[in-house]
C-alpha cells in the first residue's frame, strides 16, 4: 500500500558554530563548566543588557553559504522571535526571518544507485541557542542553566527535495562534511552540535500538491532519523487510508520507544510575532568581504576527491573514503607529505584504521595519533625494517597510544632478522622437526610450505624477513 | 478595520503576552484596545505605498565584536537575583520533556 | 539658602574653589530629601546617608588629589529608576522588579560616576516609563512641587520633581516619547533629549529600544550642556551608539542667535493647545526674534500621525522588551502557581500595572499574525515619512520651536482613565523620538494657576549645539526662579 505514496521530506538543520565566544556577548562557548559559569547580563536576559554581534559568526555563516552555492544577502538583519520558555532568557530568540544571510543554494548528493541529485537549500540564517533545562523528577521542577544560551547557531533550511531516509542521510552526511572542512563546526549529532528537524509529508504518487506536513524533533543520530522517517511516513499513510487527516504539528521522537507524540499545548500559540531587533543594526556584506571569505575557504570535499586521484594517483574508491571524513583527509595529507607514499598511507587508513575504529566503537573525529607516527611506520614497513605482521602490531600501538614507531621497534627489538646464517640454522631445525610436512611438499602438496614458513616465523617470534625465509626454505627442500 | 477585538482576541493576546486578566479587566482591555486601534487606524489615511519601513533612523551597519572570550565566571552575579535557585541554576516549575 | 538652590555647575565651582566640601553638598541633598520627600515623593529609593557621605568623602579626596576636575565633580545627582545601578535596587517603578539589585551599572551612570557625581537616590517614574503623569508607579504618585495637587508629568516625573523641589542638584531622565521634555515643562525645569545614539542605552531598562534616550534634567541650560557632555559616549556595548566627535556641548553656550533660523510649525498651534501655553510660547519666539533670530511659520505635515505611529512602534517593542520579566531570573514571582505557564501568567499579571499591561497587549496584538503588515510595518513606513518631513524642515531652519505639551500639569487622578486622550498630550514630543532628533525643554512662563509652561526647541540630528545655543540665549533674557519650593515646602 505504501508503494502508492511518495514521501516528501525537508530538513531544518541547526549547527553550532565553532566560535570561541557567544553570538552576542564575550562569554565562552566552551562545553562543561559549572551551571551558569559562562554567563553575563547579555546571555541571561538581564534588564538593560544589549547584544553586540560576533563578526566570526557572520563569516562562518557566509562560508557555509558560499560552500553550499547560496546567494549571500548583502543587507541582512536580525529579527526577534517571541515566545516564552525558561531556557530562553529574554523570552525572545534573536534570529533571522525576513532577511536571512544566505538563500537559494543547494548541494549534490549521491544516490544509492550511483546517480546524483541536488537538494535545494532554501535559506541559512544565524541565531542564538537556548540554555539547558535539567529536570528534577523527584521535586517536579526543572533547573535552567544558561551556559549554552547565546551560543551561535546557523539553521540550514532545505527545500522539500528529499524522498527517502537514504537521501536524508546522504544530504546530512554531505552537509556535515562540508561544514567540518570549513572548520565552522564539528557537527556531532550525539553531542548536539548538529541537530536535524524533519519536515515530512506524504502524497499519492503523481500528485502535484504536497500533503500536510509534520515537523519531527529530538533526532539525535542518523539511526533515529531513519527510524523516525519510516515511522512518521507510515503513521501519515495510515491516517489517510483510514479517512483521517494529517494535522500540521510538531512532534517529538522518542527513540527508545520508537514512537513520536504531538507537542501540543493550548498555551502555545505558535505566533512568534517576528520583528526587526531594534538593538542590532543591519549587516552589510560587500563584494570585498565575500572575496575575503572565499579566499580563506579551504579545499572542499569534491575538489579534494578529484585532486587525490589526479595528484596522488589514488583509485576513486580510496579517494572517496579518505575525503569522506575530514580527519582521514587531514592525516592522509600530512603523512603523505612526510613519507611520500600516498597509496601506502591510504592503505593504512582504509584497512587497519577503519578496522580499529570499528573495534573500539570510535568516530574518525576521535582519532588521536599523529600523522608523523603513521609516516614513520610506513617507512619502517616499506624499508623492510619490520615485516608486515610486525607492522600491524606496531600500528595498533600507534593507534591506541600514539607511540613513536621507531623507538617502539627499537625498544621491543622488533626489527626483521635479515641475517641469512641465522635464518638458515633456524630453518634447518624446522625442516628436521617436521618430516611429515617435508614429505607432503615433496609429494606435490605446495601448501605444506606455508606451514613450514609459519613454524619458522613462530620460532623467530615473527621478526624474520618473510621473503628470505621463503627462498631459503625452497632451496633446502629442493636438495 | 474596527471591531476586531472580541473575547477571543483578548484571550489570544493573553496567551501571547502571558497575561491573565479578570473578567472585569478583560472588558476594560477590550474597550481600551478597541479605542486605541480605531485611533491608530488613522494611519490608513496615509499613502505609504513604496515607502521602505524604517526600523533604524540612522543608516548604521556592521557593528561587530571580535571573537575574544572573557574569562569572567558569571555564576554569582547571574544567580544573585533568582527568585528560586537550585543546584546553581534557576528553578522553575517542571517543563515538559 | 540651601546648597541645593545652586545650579549644578555653580555648586561644582564652589566645591572646586573649596568653598563647599563634597560632604556638605551631599548632606544638603540628604537633608532636603528628608524634608521634602513626604510631600513630593520624587524617589523610589533614597540611598543610605552614610553610604552617600562615604562616597562624597572619596570624591572629595579625588578632587583634592586632582584626579577629578570636571564641572560636576562632587555634585549630588538623582537617577531615574530605569537605569541599572550596581548594588542599588532598580525597579522601573514596577512591582515586577521588586527586590531586583543590578549586578552592573548602566553606561550613562558610569560616565557620571567617572565625572565625580554623588548619587543620592533613584527617582520615581511611570511604570516602565509608560505614562505621562508618574501616576502609574507601583511606589506611589509623585507630586508637582509647584502645586501638590497636580502631576509632575512623566515618565521622568520623579527626576523633574526632585530637581524642581531642590532635593538634588540635577538628575538623569529618559525620553521615549517626551518623557524628559514633558515633565520638565510641567515642573519648570530644563531637560534635553539627545539625538538617538548619543548616550549609551547599555543598562537602561528598555521600553521602546528604537526611541529610548537618556538625557539630563537640571535647573538651567548650562547645567544640561555640562551633564550631556559628561554622559555622552560611544559605547561598544550598545550597537546603536553613534561615534560622534562634537560632544563639547558647553561650547554652544553663547548668548547669540543672530541669523539663526527658527521654524514654527503651524500645526503645533491648532486645536487642543491651551491658550496660555500658546501665548507664552509665542512670546518666547518673539524674544528670540528680538535677539536677531529669523522666524517663520511653516507646514510641518503629518503631525497628527506621529502619535498613532509612535504607539504602535513603542508598544510593539515594549511587548517584546518586557517579556523577560517572567518570575524566573529576577524580580517578582507569584506565591502560588500550578505549572510553568500559570507561574508566568500570574507573576506578570500581578507584577505589571494596568497601563503596562494595556501597552503590552496592544504591542502583542499589532505584531501578531495577520496584523504585522497592517499595523507595525505601516507605522514604520509612517515613521519614514515623518523623518522626511523633518529633513525638509531642517533644510530650511536651524531650530523648530513649539510647546512641549498642549497644557500645563493636570490635576492628579484626571488623566489615566482615557488612554487615547492621554496619548494625545504627547503630540509635540513623540515625533522627535521617531525621527531620532534632539530636543530641549525649558521654562518660558507660568499659567494663571502658577504652573510652569515649557518651551520646546527641536534640532536636526547631531545638532544639539543649535538648540543649546538658542535655549541659552533665551534663558539669558530671563530671571525666573529655579524652584518654587525653597520657601514653600
Amino acid at each position: 500500500m505504501s508503494k502508492e505514496y511518495e514521501t516528501v521530506i525537508g530538513l531544518e538543520v541547526h549547527v553550532e558554530l565553532a566560535t570561541k565566544t557567544k553570538i552576542f556577548c564575550s562569554c565562552s562557548t566552551e562545553f562543561g563548566g559549572a551551571p551558569n559559569s559562562h554567563t553575563c547580563p547579555v546571555c541571561t536576559g538581564m534588564p538593560g543588557a544589549l547584544p553586540v554581534l560576533n563578526r566570526k559568526v557572520v563569516e562562518y555563516a557566509m562560508a557555509v553559504g558560499l560552500a553550499t552555492n547560496c546567494e549571500i544577502t548583502r543587507n541582512c538583519k536580525f529579527d526577534r522571535k517571541n515566545y516564552f520558555y525558561p531556557d530562553n532568557p529574554q523570552n525572545y530568540q534573536i534570529s533571522q526571518l525576513y532577511l536571512p544571510i544566505c538563500r537559494n543554494g543547494g548541494i549534490e548528493i549521491e544516490l544509492e544507485d550511483g546517480g546524483k541529485k541536488t537538494i535545494g537549500i532554501h535559506e541559512i540564517h544565524m541565531e542564538e541557542d537556548a540554555g539547558k533545562l535539567v529536570h528534577d523528577e523527584a521535586e517536579d521542577v526543572s533547573i535552567v542553566d544558561f551556559n549554552r544560551s547565546g551560543v551561535p547557531l546557523i539553521e540550514i533550511v532545505s527545500e522539500p527535495d528529499m524522498r527517502s531516509a537514504q537521501e536524508v542521510i546522504a544530504y546530512l552526511d554531505k552537509l556535515r562534511l562540508i561544514i567540518q572542512y570549513l572548520g565552522a563546526s564539528d557537527c556531532k549529532l550525539q553531542e548536539g552540535s548538529m541537530r536535524a528537524d524533519v519536515n515530512l509529508s506524504v502524497r499519492k504518487e503523481g500528485e502535484a500538491e504536497f500533503g500536510t506536513r509534520t515537523e519531527m524533533k529530538n533526532l539525535n543520530s542518523f539511526r533515529a532519523i531513519a527510524r523516525a522517517i519510516e515511522n512518521e511516513k507510515n503513521r501519515q499513510i495510515d491516517l489517510i487510508e483510514s479517512g483521517e487527516k494529517v494535522v500540521q504539528e510538531t512532534r517529538r521522537w522518542d527513540d527508545n520507544k520508537e514512537y513520536s507524540y504531538a507537542m501540543r499545548s493550548k498555551e502555545d500559540a505558535k505566533d512568534y510575532r517576528y520583528f526587526p531587533d531594534p538593538d542590532l543594526v543591519p549587516v552589510f556584506i560587500s563584494d570585498e568581504w565575500i572575496k575575503e571569505v572565499k579566499a580563506r575557504q579551504p579545499e572542499l570535499p569534491t575538489e579534494k576527491l578529484a585532486r587525490y586521484q589526479r595528484e596522488y594517483g589514488l583509485p576513486e574508491y580510496d579517494a572517496k573514503i579518505l575525503t569522506g571524513e575530514k580527519k582521514f583527509a587531514d592525516i592522509f595529507e600530512a603523512a603523505t607529505e612526510i613519507c611520500g607514499k600516498p597509496k601506502k598511507v591510504s592503505n593504512w587508513l582504509m584497512v587497519e584504521t577503519i578496522r580499529l575504529l570499528k573495534e573500539h566503537d570510535m568516530d574518525p573525529a576521535d582519532i588521536r595519533f599523529s600523522p608523523v607516527h603513521l609516516a614513520k611506520l610506513v617507512d619502517l614497513a616499506e624499508g623492510g625494517t619490520v615485516n608486515s605482521t610486525v607492522a600491524k602490531e606496531v600500528f595498533e600501538a600507534v593507534f591506541t597510544d600514539d607511540i613513536d614507531p621507531e623507538q617502539y621497534v627499537k625498544e621491543k627489538g622488533l626489527q626483521t632478522v635479515n641475517d641469512e646464517g641465522a635464518l638458515r640454522s633456524v630453518i634447518e631445525e624446522v625442516v628436521k622437526n617436521n618430516p611429515k610436512s617435508v614429505e607432503d611438499y615433496k609429494n606435490g602438496k605446495d601448501k605444506a610450505i606455508g606451514f613450514l614458513v609459519g613454524q619458522t616465523m613462530k620460532a623467530m617470534k615473527g621478526k624474520a624477513n618473510p621473503g628470505m625465509v621463503n627462498g631459503i626454505l625452497k632451496e633446502i627442500l629442493s636438495r | 478595520m474596527a471591531n476586531k477585538i472580541n473575547d477571543e482576541t483578548i484571550e489570544y493576546v493573553g496567551i501571547l503576552a502571558k497575561l491573565e486578566l479578570t473578567e472585569e479587566e478583560k472588558e476594560q482591555a477590550k474597550k481600551d484596545m478597541e479605542e486605541m486601534l480605531s485611533y491608530i487606524d488613522m494611519l490608513n489615511e496615509l499613502d505609504v505605498s513604496g515607502v521602505e519601513p524604517m526600523s533604524h533612523v540612522f543608516p548604521v551597519n556592521n557593528v561587530f565584536r571580535e571573537d575574544i572570550p572573557s574569562e569572567i565566571d558569571g555564576r554569582e552575579d547571574t544567580l544573585k537575583n533568582a527568585p528560586s535557585e537550585k543546584n546553581g541554576g534557576f528553578e522553575v516549575p517542571k517543563t515538559i520533556g | 539658602m540651601s546648597l541645593m538652590s545652586l545650579t549644578a555647575v555653580e555648586l561644582g565651582r564652589k566645591i572646586k574653589a573649596k568653598e563647599v566640601s563634597v560632604q556638605e553638598a551631599a548632606q544638603a541633598a540628604m537633608d532636603a530629601i528628608m524634608a521634602k520627600e513626604e510631600s513630593v515623593n520624587s524617589f523610589v529609593t533614597v540611598l543610605d546617608e552614610q553610604e552617600v557621605l562615604n562616597r562624597a568623602g572619596q570624591v572629595q579626596k579625588m578632587i583634592e588629589e586632582g584626579t577629578l576636575n570636571g564641572p560636576l565633580a562632587g555634585v549630588p545627582v538623582a537617577v531615574k529608576d530605569n537605569m541599572c545601578t550596581k548594588g542599588i535596587p532598580t525597579t522601573c517603578s514596577s512591582k515586577i522588579l521588586s527586590g531586583f539589585i543590578p549586578t552592573y551599572t548602566s553606561e550613562a551612570v558610569k560616565n557620571l560616576e567617572s565625572a565625580g557625581a554623588v548619587i543620592v537616590g533613584k527617582t520615581n517614574m511611570d511604570e516602565f516609563a509608560m505614562g505621562s503623569t508618574t501616576e502609574t508607579s507601583a511606589y506611589g504618585v509623585t507630586k508637582n512641587p509647584w502645586n501638590l495637587e497636580h502631576v509632575p508629568g512623566g515618565s521622568s516625573g520623579g527626576s523633574c520633581a526632585a530637581v524642581a523641589a531642590e532635593e538634588c542638584s540635577y538628575a538623569l531622565g529618559s525620553d521615549t516619547g517626551g518623557s524628559i521634555r514633558q515633565p520638565c515643562s510641567f515642573c519648570g525645569v530644563t531637560g534635553i533629549k539627545p539625538t538617538y545614539g548619543t548616550v549609551s542605552r547599555y543598562g537602561l531598562i528598555a521600553y521602546g529600544s528604537s526611541l529610548d534616550q537618556i538625557g539630563p534634567v537640571a535647573k538651567d541650560v548650562t547645567d544640561c550642556a555640562a551633564i550631556l557632555e559628561a554622559i555622552s559616549s560611544y559605547d561598544k556595548k550598545d550597537s546603536t551608539s553613534m561615534k560622534r566627535e562634537d560632544l563639547d556641548f558647553t561650547s554652544a553656550l553663547k548668548d547669540d542667535v543672530k541669523g539663526m533660523k527658527i521654524g514654527i510649525p503651524k500645526d503645533y498651534f491648532g486645536k487642543g493647545l491651551d491658550k496660555q501655553v500658546e501665548n507664552a510660547v509665542s512670546a518666547a519666539a518673539k524674544v528670540l526674534e528680538d535677539k536677531g533670530a529669523f522666524i517663520e511659520e511653516f507646514d510641518l505635515g503629518l503631525v497628527e500621525y506621529a502619535i498613532p505611529a509612535y504607539y504602535v512602534i513603542a508598544c510593539a517593542e515594549a511587548s517584546s522588551n518586557l517579556a523577560r520579566f517572567d518570575g524566573v531570573k529576577y524580580g517578582y514571582r507569584t506565591k502560588d502557581y500550578e505549572g510553568l505557564h500559570n507561574m508566568y501568567k500570574k507573576s506578570r499579571s500581578e507584577g505589571f500595572g494596568t497601563e503596562v499591561k494595556r501597552r503590552i497587549m496592544l504591542g502583542s496584538f499589532v505584531l501578531s499574525s495577520g496584523y504585522y503588515d497592517a499595523y507595525y510595518l505601516r507605522a514604520l513606513r509612517t515613521k519614514a515619512l515623518i523623518k522626511k518631513e523633518f529633513d525638509k524642515a531642517f533644510s530650511k531652519y536651524d531650530v523648530i520651536l513649539g510647546p512641549a505639551s498642549p497644557s500645563t500639569a493636570p490635576k492628579l487622578g484626571s488623566s489615566l482613565s482615557d488612554p487615547v486622550k492621554m496619548y494625545l498630550g504627547d503630540i509635540y514630543t513623540v515625533s522627535v523620538n521617531l525621527a531620532g532628533l534632539p530636543g530641549i525643554c525649558l521654562p518660558c512662563g507660568m499659567d494663571d494657576k502658577g504652573l510652569p509652561i515649557g518651551l520646546q526647541l527641536i534640532g536636526d540630528c547631531f545638532k544639539e549645539k543649535n538648540i543649546i545655543r538658542m535655549a541659552y540665549a533665551y534663558e539669558c533674557t530671563k530671571t525666573y526662579q529655579h524652584s518654587p519650593l525653597s520657601d514653600r515646602l
